[in-house]
């Protein structure tokens, strides 16, 4: 059996078509940055988590320090419970404060960590106790306009 | 009466004659699987068909591909920069290429450049006799002619759809960043943290893996199913265009809704 022509166009398009996928995997997605290596998870309650998805990042200090595997929905507190995946490079103290933020006006939510100042750090596993929840913007907007009535009732 | 009679008789003849036809053409799927065994032990049989398949396809999917990309960058410039995030068009490129179009059109192409020569050459070597010759030779013709094309199909589909996204992405950027001028990092970095792997870049690559199953399967059925006369050859290319094309998109429904069902 000899090596033909034939063979080295296949070994060609089969070696173009694996560079393809590759830049795919590599340049177009997200698996040589955005995959987290070794993970740990913490879990945040919330009341309200607003806009937030599975799959969204959690960062500290703007920087991207992990991701949302879960959401669900706690019936005996009528809470939200959110499992981030936590890079494990990265510590966090005990009285670390998780709030969700919003990325422009109209973007992703995401959960913000603002650090504390304990020195017990977080374990896997463990739960986030201080957590702000989302901001709904038609709240706020209603709270904004009885504020205006209330002070329009009061100069009268 | 009698012609009403008629009609119904020949739509119900119609009826029973699909669901036959759809009857043999499982049986010759496991037929194909099972003497799929020396188009992987005589490799050169499979090779050959993914020269003719593959490799003569590569012109059409990466010129489409580029200027599938080129549209894409202009059109998706056009509509972001109404909301002023033009950085956004990285990831608009990157998912509508290898979630949907990348598979999608790649494999609608590949159907009518490559499925339609492989129906073409079964259905003429099935009315030259060819087929019958070699039964009478005690040569298996499905295994020697049928499955190294439906393999030779399967090989190539994925490779064309990854090269076919990957140029509308590289025709997206030369669109995007050298002829507009959209900020090379923030293109590749939102394109990044926009698409996932796994979710976005695989499931692509699933999907392009079941249409070229799907299309080297109704390819060489029609081919081998053809009536051997010169008509009848050129309606099985017909039927392979056209069944291959509303097979992609039918299933490409099907699995989006599987892959892609909104996440909460």
């Amino acid at each position: 059996m000899n090596r033909t022509v034939l063979d080295l166009w296949v070994g060609i398009f089969v070696a173009i078509g694996i560079a393809a996928f590759l830049f795919l995997a590599l340049k177009v997605g997200n698996l040589s940055s955005g995959h987290l290596s070794e993970t740990y998870t913490l879990q945040a309650r919330f009341d309200n988590i607003g806009g937030l998805k599975v799959r969204g990042p959690v960062k500290s200090a703007g920087v991207r320090v992990g991701r949302i595997a879960d959401i669900r929905f706690d019936p005996a507190t009528y809470e939200a419970v959110v499992t981030m995946d936590i890079d494990g490079r990265y510590r966090f103290p005990r009285d670390t404060f998780a709030a969700i933020y919003t990325s422009g006006l109209l973007g992703e939510q995401f959960i913000g960590f603002d650090v504390g100042g304990d020195d017990r750090m977080l374990r896997a596993g463990d739960t986030v106790t201080k957590t702000q929840s989302a901001v709904v913007l038609e709240k706020l907007i209603s709270q904004f306009l009885f504020n205006k009535a209330a002070e329009g009732q009061g100069t009268k | 009466m009698a012609e009403s009679m008629s009609s119904i008789r020949k739509l119900g003849h119609a009826v029973v004659d699909r669901i036959w036809r759809l009857g043999f053409a499982a049986r010759f799927l496991v037929a194909v699987l099972r003497y799929s065994g020396p188009s992987f032990r005589r490799l050169p049989l499979t090779l050959r068909e993914i020269y003719f398949s593959g490799v003569l396809s590569l012109l059409i999917i990466m010129v489409s591909g580029l200027f599938v990309g080129l549209v894409l960058g202009l059109q998706g410039y056009e509509t972001l920069q109404r909301y002023g995030s033009t950085e956004a068009l990285g990831v608009l490129v990157a998912l509508s290429l290898t979630r949907e179009l990348g598979p999608v059109v790649a494999a609608l192409l590949f159907a009518s450049r490559a499925g339609s020569s492989v129906t073409a050459e079964i259905g003429l070597m099935k009315a030259t006799e060819q087929l019958k010759a070699m039964d009478i030779m005690a040569v298996n013709p499905i295994a020697r002619v049928v499955a190294p094309r439906f393999w030779g199909g399967v090989v190539s589909m994925p490779l064309l759809a990854a090269l076919f996204s990957a140029m509308g992405v590289f025709g997206g950027w030369l669109i995007g960043v050298v002829f507009i001028g959209v900020d090379d990092g923030a293109f590749w970095s939102q394109m990044q943290s926009g698409v996932d792997f796994r979710y976005d870049v695989w499931n692509g690559v699933i999907k392009s893996f079941v249409f070229g199953i799907a299309v080297s399967l109704i390819a060489v059925f029609e081919g081998y199913d053809s009536v051997p006369t010169a008509e009848g050859v050129s309606r099985a290319i017909t039927r392979t265009v056209v069944t291959s094309a509303l097979a992609i998109l039918a299933l490409d429904f099907v699995l989006t809704s599987f892959m892609f069902r909104g996440t909460s």
